[in-house]
């Protein structure tokens, strides 16, 4: 059995998969319901981009309710903070993650033009706010979020929702945004042809660059922001308890983890190349998978580069540093994190295989003509 | 301390989008079965009609499933945005289940669910039905570990409370998942859920035969849903929730709660038929008597004792005030960690600190508790009998109703008959709501007996809540009260119209062709 420490270590990793997870396979829907007003002119070809993503966006939001699900059972302080703390931002989360499945279902029932609008939008709402939401939430996380514990490890937030929405947050959900789009455009560069696929590609592009340019700017942003410092602790196989530790508050220092260890800039090189590929890869086109394969990349480096600017922080607080969540006091018990380890290796592979098969019987384009051929099989 | 309008609030909100996730709920795991059944019929027979019953009640399947995922959600995210103070104390244990629960059976039943309506073509006859099988295993799998999680908020096993981490752990988790409640509570909820989609197509098709319509597809589907409606109705009675009869201390007081019996009886005790339980004189108006009944149903023996609730207040007490020694010396450790006498006290009352955490509606202080805030404690742990007895009787009622209801149409099904009285399909017809209510009436009996915990004996309902504003919860639950309404009424329209159009629909409406076409085959 391994050690504590390990088990925390390892379940961080686990949390970054998730989370880029979520990104790479519920972003490319995300992305494809963004751009679905836009590079869908007539209702044939709005039908095209929805059902690239019809058959699968159901597995894909799994991701995001595993996600919820392993920040449960690995970080419950990290769940119960983040999920009362943002309340009302989680909530217009929740609202537009509830209009996206009854969307896609709902929409191709009733052959009205303003029924199928209002769908659209509500799609398109579906793939920006949970984009956006979640970019700010980063944002928050980096700049700190203001919240403490008393004895009995109750939080209590001292925020406001407008608060959530300052200048650098913005700036994340900004970035947010951007990665999302130019990823549903890789998708849609895969899975359509003709005028929908250039569209879906011109945009790619420039989502693309815009990412590098914001990605960078944010960096520069962020390497200015104070950062938080274990002063003294419990050690990182110590009890889960955030209020046995003292943190220092220092200005400047939130970028310095990749002073020292240079090894971590990987990440943000990774995201810079893989962006900068991607929009290659489309502008000289006949690769569009590689393409995907290249924006999926320039999303894991996005969340890597958060992730580890943070180390060993997960949940920084800006009014009570003691109360910060780390690595090494916010996780479940050893035996909950072995188990759960145990529960992953097992099943994920097992869901990976499956969703691989699934994703190889549906391999192709989606065409006007195959929809209309069969129009009650689509969406 | 918490606003107690907080608490209600929040409760509110919980128990409207939960009863609201499980409409939804029982009618995808009984559809998703009788799905996988109508298509072994197809695979082995070769006859379209089996076929075309697949695609149409599928149809019907996918718009209750989208609603199912969407509300589903919300329950995920409520235990962090409401119920913040519980996913910290017992997220250690409660939170595993709902993750294998995505990793073992949403991942499969969501990846699944799109190959189901859009695989058709791409794959084999045998290739499609195994994956209609792997659909319905997800939704079925997705119950077992959801009444995990439930059934240890009902009977807490396997975990201890750590004063470091100040949250219950796990200490065995084979204990958690082999938890009898949460085994018997799945049966019972899974054959419910069978019932639901059995009666539901029983219902429609028995609509289309009043109406001389889609004969063939109609006698079939009723002919699948007699039989496996019966089979389930007979589960869900027999199989029923007796197993957590006799599990843990506030699983006698559900029991007494149900059965309004305020004071213990000489064994075997009796059953009450019917009667007006009033909470305040502790004692039941107008009763009907039924001698032995209560005992041999709730202790499968002539002489074992059913406790009343009198005797279970003051066996509350007692813990209430043990817990209060464990809740001293959780304190005096927090101040000196080296005290070992100390530790040894907690250590002997760790079990009832959760009685102590009662005292924490009337006092900042529960070791220092007066008589009468213990008194009032004690009483609090008594749920509201009235409802629970009143439920639970309408509930049963019904459970005795499907086993009839589906009896006679097996009888009739069996004999060629299904179509020959009229009443009968106008029964058949008038059941189709009484599921949903059942059902519902059956998760009120669970989760209002489960009052004032939300994890039995350990950690009072009060107290679980966030440290968020009422206002805010206001808001979110006016804003759920809107968009669920609203969802509500497109999903029934959305469910009326296509039993409208009807399984022949798919031949009968040509092909959309751009620009749109005016619908042809409206009702």
């Amino acid at each position: 059995m391994l050690d504590y420490e390990t088990l925390r270590l390892l379940w961080w990793g686990i949390l970054g998969v998730l989370l880029i997870g979520i990104a790479v396979m519920d972003g490319f829907d995300m992305g494809t319901a963004i751009l679905l007003p836009f590079v869908g002119r007539s209702d044939i070809e709005r039908r095209v981009v929805i059902n690239t993503v019809g058959p699968v966006w159901e597995g894909n939001q799994v991701w995001l309710i595993l996600g919820g699900g392993a920040i449960f059972a690995a970080w419950p302080p990290l769940y119960a903070v983040a999920f009362s703390g943002f309340y009302l931002a989680m909530l217009l989360l929740l609202a537009s993650l509830i209009l996206r499945p009854v969307g896609f279902k709902f929409r191709s029932k009733i052959q009205d033009p303003r029924w199928r609008a209002f769908w659209d939008w509500s799609l398109f709402a579906g793939g920006l706010v949970p984009a956006l939401v979640f970019g700010v939430a980063f944002g928050n996380v980096l700049e700190g979020v203001p919240f403490r514990f008393d004895d009995s490890l109750r939080m209590t937030y001292e925020g406001t929702l407008w608060q959530l929405f300052n200048p650098f947050a913005l700036l994340a959900g900004l970035i947010s945004v951007t990665m999302i789009t130019m990823h549903g455009a890789a998708w849609l560069g895969c899975k359509t042809e003709g005028e929908v696929q250039a569209r879906a590609q011109g945009v790619g592009i420039v989502a693309a660059l815009a990412l590098i340019l914001l990605f960078a700017l944010g960096g520069v942003w962020a390497s200015g922001l104070d950062g938080l410092r274990i002063v003294a602790g419990a050690g990182p196989d110590g009890p889960s308890n955030p209020l046995r530790k003292t943190v220092e508050h220092v200005p400047g220092i939130l970028m310095r983890n990749y002073a020292v260890e240079p090894g971590t800039l990987l990440a943000p090189g990774l995201t810079i190349a893989a962006a900068f590929g991607a929009a290659i890869l489309t502008l000289v086109g006949r690769a569009p998978r590689l393409a995907f394969v290249a924006s999926g990349l320039a999303v894991a480096g996005v969340i890597a580069t958060a992730g580890l600017s943070l180390f060993p922080f997960l949940l920084p607080s800006s009014i009570d540093p003691a109360s910060s969540l780390t690595v090494w006091d916010a996780s479940s018990s050893r035996a909950t994190l072995g188990i759960m380890m145990v529960a992953t290796l097992l099943l994920l592979p097992i869901v990976l295989g499956y969703t691989a098969w699934v994703y190889r019987v549906l391999r192709g384009p989606v065409t006007p003509q195959a929809i209309q051929r069969d129009p009650h099989s689509y969406y | 301390m918490t606003a107690m309008d907080l608490v209600e609030l929040s409760r509110l909100q919980f128990g409207l989008t939960a009863m609201y996730h499980f409409l939804f709920v029982p009618l995808t795991l009984g559809l998703s079965v009788l799905l996988a059944i109508m298509e072994a019929v197809w695979v082995m027979t070769g006859r379209p009609i089996w076929r075309d019953m697949v695609k149409f009640w599928g149809v019907l399947f996918g718009i209750n499933f989208a609603m199912g995922v969407a509300t589903g959600i919300t329950m995920e995210f409520q235990f962090g945005t409401n119920w913040a103070y519980y996913a910290h104390y017992v997220g250690d244990i409660f939170g595993a289940p709902l993750a294998i629960e995505g990793l073992m059976a949403f991942f499969l039943e969501a990846t699944f669910v799109g190959l189901f309506f859009f695989g058709w073509d791409r794959l084999g006859r045998v290739q499609h039905l195994i994956v209609t099988c792997l659909l319905a295993l997800g939704t079925n799998l997705s119950a077992l570990w959801i009444l995990i999680a439930n059934g240890w908020m009902q009977h807490p096993v396997g975990a201890r409370f750590n004063l470091d981490t100040m949250r219950m752990e796990v200490t065995d988790f084979a204990a958690v998942i082999f938890n009898p409640v949460a085994q018997s509570k799945f049966v019972h909820t899974v054959s419910a859920g069978y019932v639901t989609g059995a009666v539901f197509v029983l219902a429609i098709s028995a609509w289309y035969l009043l109406n001389g319509r889609h004969r063939a597809l109609a006698l079939r589907s009723m002919t699948v849903a007699a039989s496996f409606g019966l089979a389930s109705a007979l589960s869900v009675v027999v199989l029923g929730d007796e197993s957590g009869y006799t599990a843990g201390e506030n699983q006698k007081m559900k029991i007494a709660a149900i059965e309004a019996m305020w004071q213990t009886e000489p064994a075997p005790a009796s059953f009450t038929l019917f009667g007006m339980p009033d909470q305040a004189a502790r004692r039941t108006r107008y009763e009907i008597r039924i001698p032995w009944v209560l005992g041999l149903i709730a202790t499968r023996s002539a002489d074992g004792i059913v406790t009343g609730i009198d005797d279970l207040v003051a066996r509350a007490e007692d813990r209430i005030r043990s817990g209060m020694i464990g809740y001293g010396a959780l304190e005096a450790l927090h101040k000196t960690p080296d005290a070992p006498a100390q530790r040894q006290l907690f250590e002997a009352h760790v079990d009832d600190l959760g009685y102590a955490l009662l005292l924490k509606r009337y006092t900042a202080q529960p070791a220092q508790a007066t008589d009468r805030e213990i008194k009032a404690a004690a009483l609090d742990t008594v749920p509201a009998v009235l409802p629970l007895f009143w439920s639970f009787r309408v509930m049963v009622l019904l459970g005795f109703f499907f086993i009839a209801l589906f009896a006679s149409a097996f009888a009739l099904a069996a004999t060629d008959r299904l179509d020959r009285y009229r009443p009968f399909l106008r029964i058949c017809l008038l059941a189709l709501p009484a599921p949903w209510i059942a059902a519902e009436l059956g998760w009120y009996v669970a989760e209002a007996g489960r009052q004032p915990w939300t994890i039995d004996g350990v950690l009072p309902t009060f107290l679980s809540v966030s440290s968020v504003s009422a206002t805010n919860v206001w808001l979110s639950l006016g804003g759920f009260v809107l968009l669920y309404t609203a969802l509500a009424v497109v999903d029934l329209m959305l469910m009326v119209r296509a039993v409208r159009l009807g399984p022949s629909a798919e031949e009968e409406r040509t092909p959309a062709l751009h620009p749109l076409p005016e619908p042809t085959a409206a009702e």
